[in-house]
């Protein structure tokens, strides 16, 4: 399902003498089976484009494609059920949301109030546990006797159970250990190339970023700066760093090399793997400055 | 310096209802002025021990001593003047209405009279960088700014040992390294110990040494020079490597022969510089 955003503004508080532009001219195309990463400071508008995605806020100003329904400003927007069938958001900190008396039951309440019928939705918690990692035996447990990170999967499963087409994820790593955090983002990248999902990654991690997106936006100050694929994004390390974000920590170490050596790789690498490769190579040729 | 602050002896601890030791038999000392780096996965055990050692639980075996003190209900409320601790969400520790009003919250309940009150208040604030907010609200403040009026809060109280229990890790990247600025240079300054519970590679590769926790109990302890030589073990612990070391790693792989496994980038591009190009 292809997303596009056009020329959107949003203003909190709007005729108030809070009012608050907080996102201005935006426009993002994602395309059907895009893995999109959005990356920007706190405050610069990333959560308010997000909420966009499944019509959660109405634009001031502009235009919100979301599959066939277009969500403009100044216009009633009726049964926006089904646009939010079909984008999953998985919100930062998402078990914090967690509320059944049981796992089953918590997984199962979204399917249900989307119609599905209770055994539909009870084999979908099943496969949905299955896909976070976590074992059936949990669904009777109360979420709120597992730990933080079994509850993290759970408030996933949740979601997942929805089937979306779309999903988006608000930092979905934030405060899990490192193995968590690599296994999560890992099965977020199965599920988005085994269904064909579309999904949109809000982050500040560049390694993530690099690693699993095709597409990069990057955000300040409420608006979009800089969009292209990480290779772009990447290549030009010295913007992104004015705007005080980070690079990825490859990318650094090969511009602290270069800076120091004189040796010039004539790209920019975003792996490990690729950048000793390439500074091997380098060095046996004896590139020198 | 090796003067030992805190000192844990068989310590176990069990949460009702679970059959597994959160903590089991663990023994360490915590020395006078280290920086001292906590790791371990989700659920092994570190938080459990952050609540332990400034009474937030009490073991159900053996014994802890901070400042010569047992640990106990009646030496609690003294051991709580020596450890301040700051915790994660930034938003769940930030009682005031202004950030004067959440530093000095500790103070009143410590009936500290009100001259000296304003002057730490002041005097804390300076020492994290954030004088200039005193009349602010809270939700005009990034995360990392809460996290430093929260570590104010703390020092306001004059400790002797701050507690950081994962104090960075819903920050973003400049919040983050924001704090653990602050932290350093208050290390520097004065004798402050610092424990520091955390995730984050990179930031226990510069702690003066590391404990490693596995399923409630010590694995290894050490410098981080010896604990990142550990490896691919670290890795099967649920955690990981700093950069610098994956990358002198996949070199040695290539056939380029560094030295060692490096914890910063700097001293792996000075090597490969001096040994590859400067001949």
């Amino acid at each position: 399902m292809d997303i596009s955003l056009q020329h959107i503004d949003y203003r909190y508080q709007a005729n108030t003498p809070f009012e608050r532009l907080a996102i201005e001219d935006v426009s993002i195309d994602i395309p059907s089976g895009t893995y999109m990463a959005i990356i920007g400071h706190t405050g610069s508008g990333k959560s308010t484009v997000l909420q966009h995605l499944n019509a959660l806020l109405q634009p001031s100003k502009g235009t919100v494609k979301i599959g066939d329904r277009e969500i403009k400003a100044q216009q009633k927007n009726k049964n926006l059920k089904q646009v939010r069938q079909k984008v999953g958001i998985v919100f930062q900190f998402p078990e914090h949301q967690l509320f059944e008396e049981t796992v089953e039951k918590d997984i199962i309440f979204g399917p249900l109030n989307f119609g599905v019928s209770e055994p539909v939705a009870k084999e979908r918690a099943r496969k949905a546990l299955k896909q976070v990692g976590l074992a059936e035996e949990i669904l009777e447990k109360s979420p709120f006797d597992l730990s933080g990170g079994q509850m993290r999967r759970v408030a996933i499963a949740g979601v997942l159970a929805m089937e979306p087409d779309v999903i988006v994820l608000d930092e979905p790593t934030a405060g899990l250990d490192p193995r968590g955090r690599k296994e999560i983002m890992d099965m977020f990248y199965a599920l988005h190339k085994d269904r064909n999902l579309s999904t949109i990654l809000v982050t500040h991690s560049m390694e993530d970023a690099a690693r699993y997106a095709d597409q990069i936006v990057i955000m300040q100050q409420g608006k979009v700066v800089n969009q292209g694929t990480p290779e772009e994004i990447f290549s030009s390390p010295v913007e992104l760093v004015k705007m005080g974000l980070d690079v990825p920590e490859v990318v650094r170490f090969q511009l602290k090399l270069e800076e120091k050596t004189g040796m010039k790789l004539g790209k920019i690498y975003l792996s490990i793997e690729e950048l000793s490769s390439a500074v091997t190579e380098a060095l046996s040729r004896g590139v020198r400055s | 310096m090796n003067k030992s602050i805190v000192s844990l002896k068989e310590v176990s601890f069990q949460y009702d209802e679970q059959e597994r030791y959160a903590l089991n038999h663990v023994s360490f000392d915590i020395y006078e002025g280290e920086w001292l780096a906590i790791v371990g996965h989700n659920g092994s055990g570190k938080s459990t021990m952050a609540k332990l050692l400034n009474g937030l639980q009490f073991p159900q075996q053996g014994e802890i001593t901070v400042c010569g003190m047992q640990l106990n209900e009646e030496s609690i409320w003294d051991i709580r003047k020596k450890i301040g601790m700051v915790f994660q969400n930034p938003d769940n520790q930030f009682v005031g209405t202004t950030v004067q009003d959440d530093v000095a919250f500790g103070l009143e309940n410590n009936g500290i009279p009100r001259d000296e009150m304003v002057q730490r208040v002041e005097d804390s604030l300076r020492k994290v960088k954030m004088d200039k907010f005193l009349y602010q609200e809270p939700h005009h403040l990034s995360g990392g700014q809460k996290q430093r009026v929260a570590i104010a809060g703390v020092l306001a109280l004059r400790p002797s040992i701050i507690i950081l229990d994962e104090a960075t890790s819903m920050l973003d990247p400049r919040g983050r390294e924001e704090v653990l600025e602050t932290v350093r240079l208050l290390k520097a300054e004065k004798a402050l110990t610092v424990i520091s519970i955390t995730h984050d590679l990179e930031e226990a590769a510069k702690a003066d040494r590391i404990i490693v926790m596995n399923k409630g109990e010590v694995f290894r302890e050490g410098t981080p020079e010896e604990i990142f030589s550990m490896d691919e073990q670290l890795i099967q612990l649920g955690l990981d490597i700093p950069f610098s070391v994956k990358m002198s790693k996949a070199f040695r792989q290539k056939g380029i022969d560094v030295s060692k496994h490096y914890l910063s980038e700097e001293e792996l591009v000075t090597e490969l510089w001096t040994s590859r190009f400067s001949i």
